[in-house]
């Protein structure tokens, strides 16, 4: 069903707090494009695989998470090198794939749960414009209780859709779908007034 | 004054339900168009859809509780991508865009709300689906990549045909959800005052009579014949 791209581990990675890991992550990658130059990458680069081989990460993980990038660099790379020199082509490429990489990182050694404690805890300021940081979790919960809900709902209309001999129509499984949507949401609401959620 | 009235829980349900549905129409295997042999991701439709559904207010916050869920963890975008890493790559313009692009659109629907002519609700989907979107997107990528901005934009033409056809589709889909689901078009919340109260349509009388999700999907096989009305 849905998982998350967390691995379960129990290096210091795993065990640091979500919160350090979050800023160790935004310090880092901004330093990272703010230098732009050979020795910040090469120390990134150090930095990145020994947070790498400390959390334990395979090296197909490490494959998996800069596969989709696999295009992206290669035509930046020969972009770069045309237009510019090689050491640009490096430095912008390996930006790139760092940070993805740490950022990668961060989830895959943090639980869901955790980050969204931090997020919770980030939106407390936010209280003073009319954010309610509990509604925002409720909301998020909420969320993720209804994305099975909407997988049972394709799969049925999917069938309806080809029951009525309209397979190819986009139009015959969306408008359906969405007033699925509409209506489970409805019930969905009224439950949570009943609950005294709008009190 | 305060600009922003509370949520009810009927917005935050509406607002679960549609990121919910933004999440699984990326998920993989779950759509697949033209008799299983096409593939093609349909979260920029939700997006324009959430728009143009759920209004400017709502419709970004569903996309924005979609890319939260995207951001903790959850391998949601297509192609089973997740995580931080993926706000951390070239495409994070068009993801940091997708609930502008949303609440453009809506705002743009609720100016003439509670009409929705399909030609403004395709305009209103290019607008906030694609202008929005590429605007944003497009520099994000020249940013992220260290290519000069046209070099970036050539690389976002091959969306363009996708979009225009998702831009359509949305556009005729939420025209059949209105008609097959009036409440959702009779919401109070407008950034008008007083709306012009929807006129009997036809349609609508045939909506009551066969319930809202019959109407919806005998107007959707009618349609679907054609593709396009």
């Amino acid at each position: 069903m849905l998982t998350s791209v967390y691995r379960p581990g129990t290096s210091p990675l795993h065990r640091a707090r979500a919160g350090t890991k979050l800023l160790a992550l935004a310090v880092g990658a901004s330093a990272l494009a703010w230098q732009r130059s050979v020795p910040a990458v090469a120390v990134g680069a150090l930095v990145v695989a020994a947070a790498v081989a400390v959390a334990g990460m395979p090296a197909r993980w490490v494959w998996e998470q800069l596969r989709p990038l696999r295009w992206v660099l290669l035509l930046v790379a020969g972009f770069q090198v045309l237009t510019q020199d090689w050491r640009l082509a490096l430095v912008v490429c390996a930006t790139l794939a760092l940070a993805v990489l740490a950022a990668a990182l961060v989830t895959a050694t943090t639980r869901m749960q955790e980050l969204l404690d931090v997020l919770q805890r980030l939106l407390q300021p936010l209280r003073r414009v009319g954010v309610d940081p509990d509604r925002v979790a409720l909301l998020l919960a909420l969320t993720l209780r209804a994305v099975p809900v909407l997988q049972g709902l394709i799969a049925e209309v999917g069938d309806a859709r080809r029951a009525r001999g309209c397979e190819r129509s986009l139009r015959a499984l969306l408008v359906p779908l969405l007033i699925r949507t509409l209506r489970h949401a409805d019930n969905l609401g009224e439950a949570l007034a009943a609950r005294g959620v709008d009190d | 004054m305060r600009t922003s009235r509370r949520w009810s829980s009927r917005d935050l349900a509406l607002v679960a339900s549609f990121a919910a549905l933004i999440a699984v129409l990326g998920l993989p295997g779950a759509l697949y168009v033209f008799g299983n042999t096409v593939p093609i991701t349909l979260q920029t439709l939700g997006v324009m859809l959430a728009g143009a559904i759920l209004g400017w207010r709502r419709g970004a916050a569903a996309v924005l509780v979609f890319l939260v869920l995207v951001a903790v963890g959850l391998p949601l975008l297509s192609g089973g991508r997740g995580g931080l890493g993926v706000f951390a790559g070239p495409s994070v313009g068009y993801l940091i865009a997708w609930p502008l692009g949303a609440a453009v659109t809506g705002a743009l629907v609720q100016a003439r709300w509670p009409r929705y002519p399909l030609w403004w609700g395709v305009l209103a989907n290019v607008i906030g689906g694609m202008v929005v979107v590429y605007a944003l997107g497009i520099p994000g990528v020249a940013v992220m990549t260290g290519t000069p901005l046209a070099a970036a934009a050539a690389s976002a033409v091959i969306y363009l045909p996708g979009d225009l056809a998702k831009a359509l589709i949305a556009a005729i889909v939420t025209a059949g959800v209105r008609r097959g689901y009036p409440r959702i078009a009779e919401e109070p919340r407008l950034l008008r005052r007083d709306p012009k109260p929807l006129q009997g349509r036809p349609l609508q009388g045939r909506a009551l009579e066969g319930g809202p999700d019959t109407a919806g999907q005998q107007d959707s096989q009618r349609a679907g014949d054609t593709g396009t009305r």
